[in-house]
């Protein structure tokens, strides 16, 4: 890890903050590295799951919120499986995923992009509709021709739909968006 | 276990790319004497997209499911996906845990969820409620020519609280249930190691390393195909592995099967109807070398015949 500057403060509030929204206590993890051993994606992480969680212990709300690691964690569940501390970690890196959304600090808008399309798919149809999360993510990610070689192994196997199947329950399912959207205003 | 109806949680993969799956399963469940009743208009859980949203929208999209259920006057629910079943399994312990946090996932939705349903894969459907021993009841055919990894992916079994099903470490239902139908198993370290998971598309590169890292331990492990129980690892697996060889200069050929399509093998049911030919990676090798079990039994003892003559002639000579 890169030196961190303590002379940044520790912000308090942040850390209330994750511990109230996450129901984990930070504080519990002794930098055992057992999280980091079993994460997967370690390799692909700016700060290695036990360091965000020091660095969180330290309140270093910047350097967390603006990682690749908290985007690039795949909630695989290594990490809290192993936790000798009972930590839930991906519960942690969770939390603070939705905080970055929230403050605007998302590092990978590749992944932020998928997901919201796959959610926007929920939301017009009640189900996930794969051609057109595909599709349209292509569009918004300005990678028209991910995946493209993959396409003739699908169709010609008659794996995917081309147009979506609209539950009876859709309007429902849209309302549950829209009262979180009014709720969270 | 005879006469057994479940109420089916498809889960969105299950009408499309995994309908395989989909297939297979419900044949074998069939044959074991349990229907599937699929769930009322369900609608998609919300999966991982949703948790990085917030999670009483989370919740609030998956218990909508969960109401359905109970609606439909059952206290379990079976589906065949692991990330559909961390969703309804999360917002049912988290809705049940605290009272607040229920009441504003329930403000979410039009009829309230009263956290009455038990959510199970159907694998721990099979493998506790069914039972080795009836799974090995209506075997016919031996499949002699395969070598399974049974690989779990990572969220089936994990995190235990969650999923309150085998060891989060090294589970064997899968194992145990290719055993009793006669199929050879091989131990495989990377069981529960992630595939990747949704990060195919946004994330290609990473994907295919972490499918390359399993792959390559299955093969060391002496496995000649892998076995899932999950759409996204299937998927990841079968349908990217040219990609994987693309870009890791590798030369995998390894079918990737759903476990419920090799339990149909071995109960004699016509490949076609278990969507075989939906799979990437050819499989008309392992079909080839099946065999009704009296054949391979013929085969055994002709060969022992053989053996012991040859010994007798030796002894002779
Ligand atoms: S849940 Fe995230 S941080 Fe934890 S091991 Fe998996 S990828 Fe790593
Ligand atoms: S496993 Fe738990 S205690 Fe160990 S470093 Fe990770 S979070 Fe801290």
């Amino acid at each position: 890890m890169k030196p961190i500057n303590l002379s940044q403060k520790t912000d308090w509030h942040f850390i209330d903050q994750v511990r109230e929204e996450s129901g984990q206590n930070a504080a519990l993890c002794y930098q055992c590295g057992n999280c980091t051993a079993g994460c997967p994606y370690t390799h692909y992480f700016d700060y290695p799951v036990s360091q965000i969680m020091r660095l969180l212990q330290a309140g270093q709300k910047d350097l967390i919120l603006n990682s690749k690691s908290v985007w690039l964690c795949a909630t695989c569940e290594a990490c809290t499986t192993r936790c000798p501390c009972e930590i839930d970690v991906a519960q942690v890196m969770n939390t603070l995923r939705i905080m970055a959304r929230r403050e605007n600090r998302v590092s990978e808008k590749d992944i932020q992009k998928f997901y919201d399309t796959f959610l926007g798919s929920i939301k017009r149809h009640g189900r996930m509709f794969e051609m057109g999360v595909l599709l349209s993510y292509n569009l918004k990610s300005l990678h028209p021709l991910a995946d493209a070689d993959l396409g003739p192994k699908v169709f010609l196997r008659n794996k995917i739909h081309f147009l979506p199947k609209n539950i009876k329950g859709r309007a429902e399912v849209a309302k549950i968006f829209q009262r979180f959207a009014e709720k969270s205003k | 276990m005879a006469g057994r109806e479940y109420i089916y949680y498809q889960g969105c993969a299950q009408e499309g790319t995994a309908q395989e799956y989909d297939a297979s399963l419900k044949l074998v469940m069939a044959k074991l004497g349990c229907s599937l009743k699929e769930a009322e208009d369900w609608s998609c859980c919300g999966s991982t997209p949703a948790h990085t949203v917030d999670e009483v929208l989370a919740a609030a999209l998956a218990a909508r499911n969960l109401a359905i259920v109970e609606k439909m006057g059952a206290d379990t629910v079976t589906t065949p996906c692991p990330a559909c079943l961390t969703a309804l399994k999360t917002a049912h312990l988290h809705m049940g845990r605290s009272q607040k946090f229920r009441e504003a996932a329930n403000a979410l939705l039009d009829h309230p969820y009263n956290c009455t349903v038990t959510a199970k894969s159907n694998l721990q459907v099979i493998y506790e409620d069914i039972g080795l021993e009836e799974i090995a009841r209506p075997v016919t055919h031996k499949l002699p020519a395969l070598k399974v990894a049974p690989y779990y992916g990572c969220i089936l079994n994990r995190p235990p609280g969650v999923a309150q099903f085998d060891d989060p470490e090294n589970p064997v239902a899968m194992d145990k249930i290719m055993s009793a139908i006669g199929v050879e198993v091989v131990d495989f370290a990377f069981k529960t190691e992630c595939c990747g998971a949704a990060f195919g598309v946004a994330k290609r590169q990473m994907v295919n390393e972490l499918i390359y890292k399993v792959m390559t331990m299955a093969l060391d492990a002496g496995a000649n195909c892998i076995i899932v129980a999950c759409p996204l690892c299937q998927q990841n697996l079968d349908l990217r592995q040219s990609q994987v060889n693309r870009t890791m200069q590798s030369d995998f050929n390894v079918p990737i099967l759903y476990f419920t399509q090799v339990m149909g093998l071995a109960y004699g049911m016509d490949p076609k109807a278990l969507g075989f030919g939906k799979l990437v990676v050819s499989t008309d090798d392992i079909i080839k070398s099946r065999v009704s079990v009296e054949e391979f039994e013929k085969r055994q003892k002709e060969a022992q015949e053989k053996a012991s003559e040859s010994q007798k002639e030796i002894k002779e000579s």
